[in-house]
């Protein structure tokens, strides 16, 4: 099913974080947001997940997300990335992997295996407290954490901030075979380049507008990136 | 057998260790609620105090002992129940100030309900008074009760670390007290999760009611009122946000409670509470974390 956004608007307060954007994500699409710092990203996730007051309309399928709560917009096939992986340091990793099971539509145990396949140390470290892992190890739990629900969206909120360039690797070559798996995927990065680059899209965004719109083939065009970054 | 120069026998520090496996339960009944609302409730001793005289009138109207036991969870649990729909869940996500307040004014209108209908003079829980009677082991009397609370305090313990560990509900409390919001993004309901722990909480407030009219089978309005004072000081000494800290500041307030009730001559028990809540004060102030936090003070950067 397809994640679609229309005239989104994200109000904290005196801020208005998100003035009416509007995108589409289809199954087997990775979309990027990218932008510079406070240009309403995260917010926009915030949004879709009932965690940010929003007005507008968030549609997964033919079904409304906006106004429900963190925990229904879950089970209705979303799942959150978050910044900073906010995995359950004193949990195991295994444990951190069953709590995703909390979204979950329908009973099952199959996607433990393509999670496992997808992300071998997840397996290999599953009695450890998951705070003894090393960052990149963390990210991959927490993108495990989110799959196992089997969502329809994954959102991902800069999966990258904070790792080795190996790991970055390890975490863009996962982003190709979820798209491969048909879900719809809205990633935010920093890293505008190598983002543009894997993504079907990706919408430039700067103080809560969308500001420019790139294919993959325009990833070396960083006169008109700059461009956008500096509106 | 006496531990002269102290005063101390065996029938003492049994008494110690009832009155300290019946707190630990107390402070985890608390602790489990603080775990998923950040809250202390204060009204906990009340909810003990209900159990207590729904005891006491269970004995009155002459009823079954298993029956007045069941009354008394029925009437703790509805009440638990109640006091979540109709108190905690509206203020959820308010200031810990807040809420604290709230749960005092849940307390006091609980204490002076049970005032206007009993009056200040109290009722009497008689049928399970045979538990006051002793047992003569190694040659030293030791109440029944005292062995009957530790095994059921023992057994609740093991059920609740069982249901924490062991299950899903149990997995997703622990979560959601280790971080709500990020709980509720994967999908753990909150409600669900609250209303559960809230359930947990009100049977071990039961149980305490049971085993509490046993060893103090006048109930007054203001039964339990110091245990729970006492208690909430023994959760902070433990660690209030954890199960195995807040049980062991429990027993541990609670019998050192029970060791001093026994150890002071009688025309100075008064000052009972004075000198335990002068032992947590010291606590506290060479310990600010709690006696049983190992985590190192130092943050991961």
């Amino acid at each position: 099913m397809s994640l679609e956004l229309d005239n989104l608007h994200v109000r904290y307060g005196g801020v208005h974080a998100v003035r009416g954007l509007s995108l589409t994500v289809a199954p087997g699409e990775i979309v990027g947001l990218i932008g510079p710092n406070g240009a309403g990203k995260s917010s926009t996730l915030h949004a879709i997940m009932g965690l940010a007051p929003a007005t507008g309309s968030v549609r997964v399928g033919a079904r409304e997300l906006l106004g429900r709560r963190p925990e229904d917009v879950a089970r209705s096939g979303v799942a959150l990335v978050p910044e900073g992986r906010r995995i359950f340091a004193e949990l195991t990793v295994e444990e951190n992997l069953r709590l995703g099971f909390a979204g979950r539509r329908a009973a099952g145990a199959a996607s433990l295996d393509r999670v496992h396949e997808l992300f071998p140390v997840v397996r290999e470290y599953r009695s450890r407290p998951a705070g003894a892992l090393s960052g990149g190890q963390q990210q991959q739990l927490a993108i495990a954490r989110a799959l196992v629900a089997e969502p329809d969206v994954l959102l991902l909120d800069e999966p990258s901030l904070g790792l080795a360039p190996s790991v970055v690797d390890v975490v863009f070559d996962a982003l190709q075979a979820i798209r491969g798996q048909g879900l719809a995927v809205l990633l935010v990065e920093q890293r505008a380049q190598r983002t543009v680059a894997i993504a079907d899209r990706s919408h430039v965004l700067a103080n809560g507008e969308l500001q420019l719109t790139l294919g993959p083939d325009e990833a070396g065009d960083t006169e008109r990136l700059v461009a956008a970054y500096l509106s | 057998m006496t531990i002269a120069f102290l005063n101390l026998d065996l029938q003492t520090i049994a008494d110690g260790i009832a009155l300290g496996a019946i707190y630990a339960l107390m402070a985890v009944g608390i602790g489990l609620v603080f775990g998923v609302l950040r809250l202390v409730n204060f009204a906990y001793g009340q909810l003990v105090m209900a159990g207590a005289f729904a005891l006491a009138l269970a004995s009155q109207w002459g009823w079954p002992l298993w029956g007045g036991i069941l009354f008394c969870f029925a009437v703790v649990i509805a009440l638990s129940i109640a006091m979540e729909h109709l108190v905690f869940r509206p203020l959820r996500g308010h200031s810990p100030a807040v809420m604290l307040v709230a749960t005092f004014a849940v307390a006091f209108l609980l204490q002076n309900i049970a005032l206007l209908w009993f009056g200040s003079l109290g009722k009497i829980a008689t049928s399970l008074a045979f538990l006051n009677r002793v047992w003569t082991i190694f040659g030293a009397d030791v109440h029944k009760i005292a062995v009957v609370a530790v095994v059921v305090a023992a057994v609740c313990l093991g059920l609740v670390q069982f249901l924490l560990q062991r299950t899903e509900i149990g997995l997703h409390m622990r979560a959601a007290s280790m971080d709500f919001a990020t709980s509720r993004m994967l999908g753990v309901r909150a409600n669900r999760v609250v209303s559960f722990a809230v359930l947990v909480s009100g049977v071990l407030a039961a149980v305490v009611a049971v085993m509490l009219t046993v060893q103090t089978p006048l109930v007054t309005p203001d039964f339990a009122l110091r245990d729970t004072i006492v208690v909430l000081a023994g959760v902070v000494v433990g660690g209030l946000n954890r199960p195995i800290p807040a049980t062991l500041g429990g027993f541990l307030i609670g019998f050192t409670t029970g060791l001093l009730g026994g150890v002071l001559p009688t025309n100075q028990s008064q000052y009972l509470p004075t000198f335990v809540f002068a032992a947590v004060i010291l606590v506290l102030l060479v310990r600010p974390r709690g006696l049983f936090d190992l985590s190192k003070t130092v943050e991961r950067v």
